[in-house]
């Protein structure tokens, strides 16, 4: 199988042999965070351009690299003297809906009054600009432009949350059936006849009861301007469907160990194989540290309560230690209580695992850091532990 | 945290509808109730749920209000619905808040609980009458924008409740949230909670006690007593006071973040295996012993 040479090496292995990685999961699960610390390992370990980019409108990009603000142009992470020694560089950008539909619409007009026109009409700046949906396609699109222009070895992109996922790779296909569709045509075939105003169709006459004529009027232009960008968005639209169809593209799918973090990396994982585009790799976010995983032994919470419910000992040791025996008892039980959490913890977290690697051939486990570290260390340390891979449960 | 402000308000006699906006059916199986639909269902005594569907939506829209002579041609209608709904995505929006400001009007429940779509896109929904009320200057949808910002944009009838946890990320994206909410919006942030507040595992004094447990040169006296699991026993709890401290942290930030008066809700970590009916019961309990809620 050919696939099974990439997926050897965990996630240090797909950053080298894919172009593009896109990073799914539930919201909350610390997408964002993987999504740079991935970038952030492979530029320090493997070298080149490594590009980030973020189409989640929440922008934590900036806070998890620790620069102050990211905008719609690809600004250089500054890396020397904050990393011990980088082979390459690292990259981040956010994307700006309204400037980037600018930049999509001066693309495909065909000339420069029709661009004029449709940025002025009072509709385009709304719709682009102040409602979410409109992220998606543009953020598939400025995926193509960033993967096309060659300038960079390996794009991580980071999505919103999951329902929001899968609306970003259906978005292709959308702007292509909105392009095609007859309605479109249907609703926009007047403007090609001098003597026929596009606002006078009835569909229009129905809006402008409805909505009040300028607005129908305005509708009515954005149509018929939109239209003729047709061919242009088509072909593009079909391009970006490509890319992220590609075998060099590659689908991360973040978790952490709770169930609804779980049910939506299933669910995604599932979408994503009906798109026959399966998931290169699971990420179970915030597990337990590593030493603590180490050190805990199978019946450690029984032999622990064992012996600390024999009070003879409690008083002996409190005298030991010369500390008040009726404190000690109230700390040992505190002291079994969290032995408790971390072996449920642990005991959850290998369910987990074995539930991911049903999902996934790479399974990474990314632990939590029981330090306080400064924003870069961090996404160090989390880099670290996925280039590690901790393939599996074996771990 | 939607289900259980909605579990603690029909416990408390109010008639609360809860609706989910995301396809997702976090409610239903919360609730361990079959999925929802369009037209709410009881779920809970007193507590009724509904997923918002848009298309529905409209054709309730036009069949109220409207008037259109288009009922039997919903077939084309939606299609064309769909079509311009792509074109122009605020149109998926103000159904939505339509459908909720209805419900506020009909007034068919004391209380309506929204689970929101993640925070990035919740400002956008919620503005929309507004960006729609300053587009449309004239006809139907101008009046219908106006009573629906009536609603949206008044306090005592709607308020944004901000779920965070103690941590640094979704802290600054809260606090982030809340300055936009106060800038951008006329709608009213009501309370900000925190949510898996880890409980201090210690007073001052079992501290003292245990950091003398922990010392190195006491290592091999607690083994003697405590068995060859002490060593993890400290680790483990050392572990919980590391991330109470970061957390403590954290909260300290929201407070100080958060506009005065404003005094974040805090809500313990459960740690329970299954969520379900268990966790949203618990959680309820948990904010109706903060918030001290009146019963109806």
């Amino acid at each position: 199988m050919t696939t099974s040479a990439r997926v050897e090496g965990g996630l240090a292995g797909i950053c080298a042999t894919r172009d593009l990685v896109v990073v799914c999961g539930a919201g909350g699960v610390g997408k964002t965070t993987v999504a740079a610390a991935l970038a952030l390992e492979a530029a320090v370990e493997q070298g080149g351009r490594v590009l980030v980019l973020t189409v989640d409108p929440a922008r934590r990009l900036a806070d998890a690299l620790g620069i102050q603000a990211l905008g719609n142009t690809e600004t250089p992470v500054p890396l020397a003297g904050r990393v011990g020694s980088a082979r390459g560089e690292l990259w981040a950008a956010m994307l700006d809906p309204r400037a980037g539909w600018d930049e999509l619409v001066t693309r495909h007009a065909p000339d420069v009054a029709t661009r004029d026109r449709l940025i002025g009409n009072p509709l385009y700046r709304d719709v682009t600009g102040r409602f979410a949906h409109s992220h998606e396609y543009l953020a598939m699109e400025r995926l193509h432009e960033v993967h096309t222009s060659g300038r960079y070895d390996l794009v991580v992109v980071d999505t919103p949350p999951s329902t929001h996922a899968i609306d970003v790779l259906d978005a292709p296909g959308h702007m292509i059936d909105f392009f095609e569709s007859r309605l479109l045509r249907w609703l926009t075939a007047p403007a090609r006849s001098p003597l026929l105003g596009l606002a006078s169709r009835p569909f229009y006459q129905v809006l402008d009861r409805v909505l009040g004529a300028r607005f129908g009027e305005d509708l009515a232009e954005m149509f018929g301007l939109l239209a003729l960008l047709r061919p242009g968005f088509v072909a593009r639209a079909e391009q970006v469907r490509q890319l992220l169809a590609d075998q060099r593209t590659a689908y991360l799918v973040v978790t952490t160990t709770e169930d609804v973090a779980m049910a939506e990396a299933g669910r995604l994982a599932g979408e994503l194989e009906d798109r026959r585009t399966p998931p290169a790799a699971v990420v179970v976010n915030r597990g337990t540290p590593q030493n603590l995983r180490r050190s805990l032994k199978p019946g450690a919470v029984r032999d622990f309560d064992d012996r600390n419910n024999r009070s003879s000992r409690t008083v002996e040791l409190a005298a030991s230690l010369e500390v008040p025996p009726e404190v000690l008892a109230s700390v040992l039980v505190e002291m079994a209580r969290r032995l408790e959490d971390l072996s449920g913890f642990v005991e959850r977290e290998q369910q987990r695992l074995r539930e991911a690697q049903q999902l996934a051939p790479v399974v990474c486990r990314v632990p939590t850091l029981d330090v306080d570290v400064s924003e870069l260390d961090t996404l160090l340390h989390i880099g670290r532990s996925l280039w590690r891979g901790a393939p599996g449960s074996a771990d | 945290m939607a289900c259980a402000l909605g579990l603690l308000a029909a416990r408390t006699g109010r008639r609360t509808l809860l609706v989910e906006l995301e396809p997702v059916g976090a409610v239903a199986s919360s609730f361990g109730s079959a999925p929802l639909r369009f037209e709410p269902a009881e779920i809970d005594p007193g507590c009724w749920a509904m997923a918002m569907d848009t298309e529905a939506s409209l054709a309730e829209y036009l069949r109220l209000y409207v008037k259109l002579p288009v009922l039997g041609r919903l077939g084309p209608l939606a299609r064309t619905f769909e079509f311009v709904a792509q074109a122009a995505p605020g149109v998926r929006e103000i159904l939505t808040i339509g459908k909720l400001c209805h419900e506020v009007r009909q007034a068919r429940f004391d209380l309506i609980v929204v689970d929101a779509p993640a925070s990035g896109h919740v400002i956008e929904l919620l503005t929309a009458p507004r960006v729609v009320h300053e587009l449309v200057r004239v006809g139907m949808v101008r009046d219908q924008t106006a009573w629906m910002l009536d609603i949206v944009e008044r306090p005592e009838q709607t308020g944004v409740v901000v779920v965070t946890t103690p941590e640094e990320l979704p802290v600054n994206e809260t606090l982030e949230m809340v300055g936009r909410w106060q800038r951008e919006t006329r709608i009213g942030v009501a309370a900000v909670i925190a949510n898996r507040v880890l409980p201090e595992p210690f007073g001052r004094l079992e501290e003292t006690v245990f950091e003398r447990l922990a010392m190195a040169e006491h290592r091999d006296l607690v083994r003697a007593h405590l068995g060859p699991g002490a060593g993890i026993a400290i680790e483990a709890t050392r572990w919980a006071v590391a991330r109470r401290r970061l957390a403590a942290q954290h909260l300290a930030r929201l407070r100080q973040g958060v506009p005065s008066g404003m005094a974040p809700v805090l809500l313990p970590d459960l740690n329970l295996r299954t969520g379900g009916r268990r966790l949203v019961t618990q959680l309820a309990e948990h904010l109706d012993a903060e918030l001290d809620v009146v019963p109806r």
